[in-house]
């Protein structure tokens, strides 16, 4: 299979060796409870902590690529947002495709010029998933993307995240949300204290 | 000009040392909890500069490479030690000390051979020129170092989330910690670039001060104190690169990610 993602026993501490095999345009939702290893799981594929394990996108193996070649591929959305400039749009390196995206979510143009303290929590996950989906990556790793929005920007964001898997692209997506879970997803990955089982919806 | 010199007695001393005591008891007072740290310190200085005095003594009586060249490097291995000893947060293991006295040894050695270099002792490795150089320079090195260190790891482990971040984004690791490199190299020269700036109007350095008061003529000692802050300011700078670089390399591993278990886990007192 060239097209997907392939996932082949990856293994880091505290993860028992998952494998998985996602067809473009396809999202997998990942849950389980609290400490169980959805984000350990996420981040070992973004290949932010020590782990093992192969993992191809679309036929590129991710051991041929650098790190940061990887990552703007596997695109993985923190489940807390980070702002290290002061001014909201200092963030931003693909500015015109994140204003078009955060119009999608209901953020309009000055927001960019604010400091970022001025910030609400749920605009801040909004525009942070803005940065992340600005570069076109084809995997998302979103841990938790609509933990603090309201049941209308979670619909927005939804709306926008089903475009994206429309134009090919993979979604691994941690939530706590079941409802959510059946209107994004055809598979769940549920992990319970580092082990993972792979389920129909 | 007199170059007579008002010998000490160690009365004098003595009731010197009664400040650090007043020190002592302020912090006692206010609870700073300094007391214990800063009487230990008193004690080892105390002890050390006596030692220091009987070995400058023979060193000066027995010239040698080998022996200039071993007191130096015990003094290299001892600041390396002193300036990763009173960090927030440790590197794990053997890099602590790594760090620490590889960037001494690099600032130390390079700096001292620089200044000899311009003074032609001779032999150039005579331990009356070679010993307290190395020991001016290690002594600020180390202050560098060490408060660029421990700004360097608190930043990392405070900034983790800016900097994952910035690494999920696909930048380097170099651009993802740019920001507490910056800011720990400042803090490490701060104190230097402060002191070069008001040297001679608001403080007359220690060198130049213990001159002075030895009898030796203020230009003189104005010469080779500006020779001492130059070297000093080289040193610091060398050093605290060496450390800060070297140290946002060991946050960071080859593929890119920030590596916080490499440091031990923060201790209050």
């Amino acid at each position: 299979m060239l097209d997907g993602l392939v996932i082949e026993n990856l293994t880091r501490p505290g993860l028992h060796p998952t494998s998985l095999r996602v067809g473009k345009g396809k999202c997998v939702v990942i849950h389980g409870p609290s400490g169980s290893g959805k984000s350990l799981f996420l981040r070992a594929v973004a290949d932010l902590d020590p782990n093992n394990g192969h993992i191809a996108l679309n036929g590129e193996t991710r051991a041929m690529m650098s790190a940061p070649e990887w990552r703007k591929k596997a695109a993985y959305l923190q489940p807390e947002s980070a702002w290290w400039h002061d001014i909201v749009g200092a963030h931003f390196t693909h500015l015109p495709a994140a204003k078009t995206l955060a119009e999608a979510f209901g953020l309009y143009e000055p927001i960019f010029d604010w400091p970022t303290s001025r910030l609400s929590t749920g605009e801040r996950q909004r525009l942070s998933l803005a940065m992340v989906l600005a570069s076109k990556p084809p995997l998302l790793l979103l841990d938790e993307p609509t933990s603090a929005l309201d049941p209308e920007n979670t619909k927005a964001v939804e709306l926008e995240l089903q475009k994206q898997l429309a134009g090919g692209s993979i979604i691994l997506m941690a939530t706590h949300d079941r409802a959510q879970m059946y209107r994004m997803a055809s598979d769940s990955l549920t992990f319970c204290s580092g082990k993972s089982t792979m389920e129909k919806l | 000009m007199s170059t007579e010199t008002i010998f000490l007695t160690y009365t004098d001393l003595a009731i010197a040392a009664s400040l650090l005591l007043v020190n002592a008891i302020l912090s006692l007072c206010f609870g700073l909890g300094l007391e214990k740290r800063l009487l230990i310190a008193a004690a080892r200085m105390i002890a050390q500069f006596a030692l220091i005095g009987l070995v400058l003594v023979w060193l000066f009586n027995n010239v040698s490479l080998l022996f200039t060249g071993l007191a130096a490097a015990i003094m290299i291995i001892f600041a390396g030690r002193e300036s990763v000893a009173r960090q927030d947060r440790r590197f794990v293991g053997w890099w602590s000390l790594g760090i620490g006295v590889s960037s001494m040894a690099l600032a130390g050695i390079l700096v001292t051979i620089f200044a000899l270099a311009q003074m032609r002792p001779d032999p150039w490795y005579h331990p009356q020129y070679a010993i307290p150089l190395l020991g001016l320079i290690l002594g600020n090195a180390m202050n560098g170092v060490s408060l660029g260190l421990n700004n360097l790891t608190n930043g990392a482990a405070q900034g983790k989330l800016a900097i994952e971040t910035r690494l999920c984004l696909g930048q380097s690791r170099e651009e993802a910690l740019r920001p507490i490199v910056r800011e720990a190299l400042r803090t490490a020269m701060l104190p230097i670039i402060n002191s070069m700036a008001a040297a001679g109007i608001v403080f007359l350095p220690g060198m130049m001060t213990g001159q002075i008061l030895a009898g030796v003529d203020p230009e003189e000692a104005v010469k080779y104190q500006l020779l001492i802050m130059f070297m000093v300011g080289g040193g610091t700078a060398f050093g605290s690169l060496c450390a800060i670089l070297g140290g946002a390399r060991l946050l960071s591993d080859s593929r890119h990610r920030l590596r916080l278990d490499r440091l031990q886990t923060f201790k209050s007192e």
